[in-house]
């Protein structure tokens, strides 16, 4: 399994320690981008290259991992970084969100709180909130330092004014221990207010970008907002037709050409999870 | 704020720049009191963009300084401030009207937004307050209302100039830099535009440095005038009394090269 070819984790111990040093600063400025040396990982950039990476770095031997992809644990991309890990690094693995040590994610925040010890790992595509608004690197690194966030609220007041409500459901952008406007990666915004006072720590990975950046532990994440339009996480307002959840993110699956449709959980962990509980006895299929 | 009226707002001293060995403006000094409109005028190539460019801090001067007295009353060096207070400045106290109006605007996002964004920036966080305020300022400047939430990629060439001119006007500025505001406009609107500008000086009590190689502005607009050439003031003065009395002969002929209306 573990073939001598690789180091543990696939990367090499030099590039493990630019990868912590970056996550250590990462930490101790919550919200900031640290830049760190990307390296070529064996996926495509937009697979989760950042991700991975980080996952990589701060992978032990005793760790237990769980992979998920839109809340997924069994789609393509989940299933790949899962396997490339028992490979290179013969970790255990699981499912189980309370079980994890690591878990790396691709847009969800798990449905299970997450509890003290854990570390979520974030594929993070764009890392700058501000980037569609000013495209200057040099000028955003400014912003940030001078914490110059006006034109934030710009882009959720063009939202309002041509939708009637701030319309952005996903990469919601959020302050960060009172200083710093992170992008939360493309997490839809029902699982912003997870990331506020969060016991587990997370990391967010961006490959072709080149930036990592954490929310410590209990650290206060503060979605914006204007006072007449609040921030409210958005959910589809239907129930999980396999658990009969009512309050978890739900995915829409289109059944047939005739406008059947069905909501399931987005978290396959949750949702067997309450499955097996006997929270779904009667099956209510599609409607 | 005691008797702020009677103490000049900016004050210039001495200000030269070479680029190199090519010379921006030499040994530029004036004063510009609350509510003074002052125009510097010039041919292309004069130093007129640079002295608006070293007294609004966006370059540095080779010699000479800036004096500003900020909102506390206590004057300042520009190059003394801080990079964050002096970005503050220029989005609280300061506007800066540019010729073209797409280097001043944020071309993709709504008319509304363009006039809100310092509002933003400076911690506004009611909608209904910043569109409310927004609405007002496009009536001021008359661009129909319902013009509101289309980008300005839409609108006219004047439009474009008195959005630019609202936005910058919309937290109470206490100096206006405007260089050219009218250049590239066609003449109704250009009156129109002069107009406009005229009427929220008078109203706002604003101090203004307006850059221009077109004297019928100056005389419209500004109290006072410098008249530069080759990177230095030439003559300066009231702006009737130059205009209709120029003493330098570079005056002389800049005054009668004017077409007869």
């Amino acid at each position: 399994m573990n073939e001598a070819a690789y180091n543990f984790a696939y990367l090499d111990e030099q590039t493990k320690r630019m990868i912590r040093r970056a996550i250590l600063k990462a930490i101790a400025v919550p919200g900031y981008q640290v830049p760190f040396a990307s390296r070529e990982m064996p996926m495509p950039y937009g697979w989760g290259t950042g991700g991975v990476q980080v996952t990589a770095s701060i992978l032990g031997p005793d760790d237990i991992l769980k992979v998920i992809d839109q809340g997924s644990d069994d789609t393509t991309n989940a299933v790949s970084i899962r396997k490339f890990f028992v490979k290179t690094a013969g970790v255990r693995t699981t499912t189980t969100t309370a079980d994890a040590t690591v878990i790396q994610t691709r847009h969800r925040i798990p449905e299970t709180a997450l509890h003290e010890g854990q570390i979520l790992v974030f594929q993070v595509p764009i890392p700058e909130p501000l980037r569609f608004l000013e495209p200057r690197e040099t000028e955003t690194r400014r912003m940030h330092a001078l914490q110059e966030y006006g034109l934030m609220h710009v882009k959720l007041y063009e939202d309002i004014s041509r939708h009637g409500e701030i319309a952005t459901s996903y990469a919601y952008p959020v302050k960060v221990d009172g200083r710093y406007v992170m992008d939360p990666s493309p997490t839809p915004k029902f699982d912003n207010p997870k990331m506020n006072d969060c016991p587990a720590l997370q990391l967010f990975g961006a490959g072709r970008e080149k930036r990592i950046y954490a929310i410590p532990p209990y650290t206060q994440v503060v979605s914006l907002d204007f006072e007449d339009h609040p921030f409210v996480p958005y959910r589809f307002n239907g129930t999980c037709a396999l658990c009969r959840a009512t309050d978890s993110y739900l995915d829409e699956v289109i059944t047939d050409d005739h406008g059947s449709r069905m909501f399931v959980c987005s978290d396959t962990d949750h949702c067997a999870m309450r499955r097996a509980q006997g929270h779904g006895l009667d099956p209510e299929p599609t409607r | 704020m005691i008797d702020t009226e009677d103490h000049p707002l900016l004050r210039a001293q001495a200000l030269t720049k070479w680029y190199g060995r090519q010379l921006g403006c030499r040994d530029i000094s004036f004063d510009l009191y609350p509510g003074e409109v002052m125009a510097v005028v010039g041919e292309s190539g004069s130093g007129k963009t640079t002295l608006l460019q070293l007294l609004s801090a966006q370059l540095a001067p080779t010699a000479g300084r800036v004096l500003y007295r900020m909102r506390d009353g206590i004057m300042r060096d520009l190059a003394s401030v801080g990079e964050a207070e002096r970005r503050f400045l220029f989005r609280t106290d300061w506007g800066y009207v540019h010729q073209e109006p797409a280097l001043g605007l944020r071309i993709a996002v709504s008319g509304g937004a363009n006039v809100g964004e310092r509002l933003m920036a400076v911690g506004w966080r009611h909608y209904g307050r910043i569109r409310a305020a927004a609405k007002d300022w496009f009536d001021r400047v008359e661009i129909a209302s319902d013009r509101i939430d289309d980008p300005p990629a839409t609108y006219s060439g004047g439009m474009r100039q008195r959005l630019q001119i609202a936005r910058n006007l919309v937290t109470n500025p206490r100096l206006v830099f405007m260089d050219e505001p009218t250049g590239g406009l066609d003449v109704s609107v250009q009156a129109r535009l002069l107009d406009l500008i005229r009427g929220l000086v008078g109203e706002l009590r604003l101090a203004a440095i307006i850059v221009t190689h077109d004297l019928a502005v100056a005389r419209m607009l500004s109290h006072r005038i410098i008249v530069m050439k080759d990177g230095a003031a030439v003559e300066s003065g009231l702006t009737d009394q130059v205009l209709e009395d120029p003493r330098e002969p570079y005056t002389q002929l800049l005054v009668s090269s004017i077409l007869p209306a």
